[in-house]
């Protein structure tokens, strides 16, 4: 295991068991994500894209292989520790922001941080700073829906840095955005890779996946192909 | 991690729930409120006349045995007690000789006679033929003149003492040692008036004359018993006392061993027993009504717990992604359902409290209301809160975070 990659998956599969039928979602995936990278796993739906992300945000359990995260062992986690590891090392963005509708921006953004204990004036701090760094510093007492689309899924973005984890797991973070908003949102992912955070995104759109260095093409379950897009080539 | 911030983000979490659905939490805590209110009035209603009956009942003397022949506790059969001897006054002055157990003695005749001062009459009052030991039998203290004294029981003098209404009726509070009044048309020489007894159960302690007993046979022809009052020094001897005079009550009455006692000594313990016999049974129906309104309020906790969890679904998945564990959720949603019940508990508490109070006050009893009521009133909602909330937030803790996420 190289000490520096975020992931590795070795030889993962994922069996659901619908009623009497079993569902082979994942066959056998072999993935590393180094630190500092920007992947895009890509694939049209049924692939096992989702069950895929899942399982990468520790939300879900394999069936059988290895995930290792951040050099732990997280495939015989408990739900309590899993939601441990979620604290800490991942920050999700998700396609429908899934901000809590009766808080603040600041409070949302809090929220990882009251789960682990941070201290109240520690918090507002750390808060303040993520919001700062996705230009919402003047809407920090806004509530989500005094918010727009874009406003919103910066929130989601300052909530998934605020923990400093070890990679950002984007969900189509795009999908329920129009272009240009959807545009200024992937700069952000950018700056943030430029920075060295490592970034997971989860897409079906090409043009979104040209912003990462590598696309990953899931299909039937495996990885259908790897390609490179350091030069920004095609996909 | 941090208990603060649990706390404070489990208030916000109940806070904003609530809020959310303000008629509808109202209405849920309603049954808790209901239910706590009618244990707090009932409970400090229960109290106040514990404390009342209790009061009432030390009047008696805590140290003090009453022989008669009827006991005040009926267990078993009336014809029994009603066909027993009377006790006589010969049977007083043979249990005075036999008896060394006690320090105070005194007979007590009783009867309802008629004063007359003058032109003035007061019917029904309390008359009571003793010795000069009922000063201390019967706490029997005189306010003005003194009591009668032993040589003026033997010769049957005909004096008295009297309460604070006999004066106030018939001398209107004024100049009255010395005076004669007649008692049942017999003239008694007024020696003393006792100090203010009060009400005993209702009855008015101060319409009361005391004579000595010698003289108190030329006012009554009837033949009525006595009772014979005892009193010790130290509660701790009245059980020896009770013996003794048993014994000598058997062999005065020549019973043999097989024989049950044809007489009763009562105390005031007896009473306070069967009082408390008596409420110790309204307690349990109390408690009982009580517990049903709170199970059923408790179940409206519960069934609106679960339509919180429901509708919140997606809200749970957001917390658990970031990091909340199954405690975290389960503690959240067992703060909401506290919160709730508490509510409902502490209005209830307030509101029994006040309503006990000014039923108290109508019926002239002073509410007495003590830290166990409101411990008892916030105990049982937060209890209620806790147990109601147990599912729902169990429910809402095993959620599964893709699952919840993905409810819209």
């Amino acid at each position: 295991m190289s000490p520096n990659s975020i992931i590795q998956i070795r030889e993962l599969h994922k069996i659901y068991i619908l009623g009497k039928t079993k569902v082979h979602a994942l066959r056998g995936i072999d993935l590393t994500v180094g630190k500092g990278e920007y992947v895009a796993i890509m694939g049209p739906s049924g692939s096992g894209k989702s069950t895929l992300m899942n399982i990468i945000g520790c939300l879900d359990v394999l069936t059988s292989g290895s995930y290792h995260l951040n050099g732990q062992d997280v495939s015989r986690m408990t739900d309590d520790e899993l939601a441990k590891i979620r604290n800490k090392e991942i920050g999700f963005v998700f396609q429908t922001f899934n901000l809590l509708p009766r808080a603040t921006a600041l409070h949302n953004v809090e929220l990882p941080l009251i789960y682990n204990g941070t201290s109240a004036a520690k918090r507002k701090e750390l808060a303040n700073n993520a919001l700062e760094s996705v230009g919402l510093g003047d809407r920090k007492n806004h509530k989500p829906n005094e918010l727009s689309g874009g406003q919103r899924q910066r929130v989601a973005i300052a909530r998934a840095l605020v923990n400093s984890p070890a990679m950002i797991l984007a969900d189509e973070p795009t999908g329920n955005l129009d272009s240009k908003t959807g545009e200024e949102i992937m700069e952000i992912f950018d700056r943030l890779n430029e920075q060295g955070n490592t970034i997971v995104l989860v897409t079906h759109e090409d043009f979104i996946a040209r912003h990462a260095q590598r696309a990953i093409h899931l299909r039937d379950g495996k990885i259908e192909k790897e390609v490179t897009l350091s030069d920004r080539a095609e996909v | 991690m941090s208990l603060g911030a649990h706390l404070m983000e489990h208030a916000r979490f109940s806070y904003h729930a609530l809020m959310a659905n303000k008629v509808r939490s109202f209405l849920t805590t309603l049954g808790i409120f209901m239910g706590v209110t009618a244990i707090i009035v009932i409970f400090t209603a229960i109290q106040s006349l514990n404390n009342y009956v209790e009061g009432e009942f030390s009047n008696l003397g805590s140290a003090t045995l009453y022989l008669s022949k009827y006991s005040w506790v009926q267990t078993g059969d009336y014809w029994e007690m009603r066909n027993r001897p009377e006790i006589t006054l010969d049977d007083y002055k043979e249990l005075k000789e036999d008896v060394h157990g006690y320090q105070w003695i005194s007979p007590s005749l009783e009867a309802m006679r008629t004063l007359e001062y003058r032109n003035k009459s007061l019917e029904d009052v309390y008359t009571v033929g003793c010795n000069s030991q009922y000063v201390y039998t019967n706490n029997a203290e005189t306010e003005f003149g003194r009591f009668f004294t032993g040589m003026e029981v033997y010769r049957a003098h005909p004096v008295c003492v009297i309460g604070q209404n006999v004066w106030k009726e018939l001398f209107d509070k004024g100049d009255a040692l010395g005076k004669r009044i007649k008692i049942n048309g017999f003239p008694h020489r007024i020696i003393g008036i006792l100090e203010e007894k009060g009400n005993f159960f209702g009855f008015n302690m101060d319409n009361q004359v005391i004579i000595p007993y010698t003289t108190f046979r030329s006012i009554s022809f009837h033949r009525r018993g006595i009772t014979v009052i005892f009193r010790v020094a130290d509660p701790n001897q009245m059980d020896d006392l009770r013996e003794e005079i048993r014994g000598v009550m058997r062999r005065i009455r020549k019973l043999s061993p097989g024989e049950k006692d044809n007489f009763s000594i009562n105390q005031q313990d007896m009473l306070t027993d069967l009082y408390k016999k008596i409420t110790g049974t309204s307690y349990l129906v109390i408690f009982i009504i009580g517990a049903i309104s709170l199970v059923v309020g408790g179940i409206g906790i519960m069934n609106i717990m679960l339509v919180s969890v429901t509708e919140r679904t997606k809200e749970i998945g957001i917390r658990k992604a970031v990091g909340a564990s199954r405690r975290n959720i389960l503690m959240q949603f067992l703060s909401e359902s506290v919160t709730i019940s508490s509510v409902g508990g502490i209005i209830g508490m307030v509101v029994g409290v006040l309503i006990a109070h000014y039923l108290l006050r109508f019926i002239k009893l002073d509410a007495s209301i003590s830290v166990l009521t409101v411990v008892i009133g916030y105990g049982f909602s937060a209890m209620v809160g806790i147990l109601s909330g147990m599912y729902p937030a169990y429910k809402a803790a095993r959620l599964n975070p893709i699952d919840a996420l993905r409810y819209e």
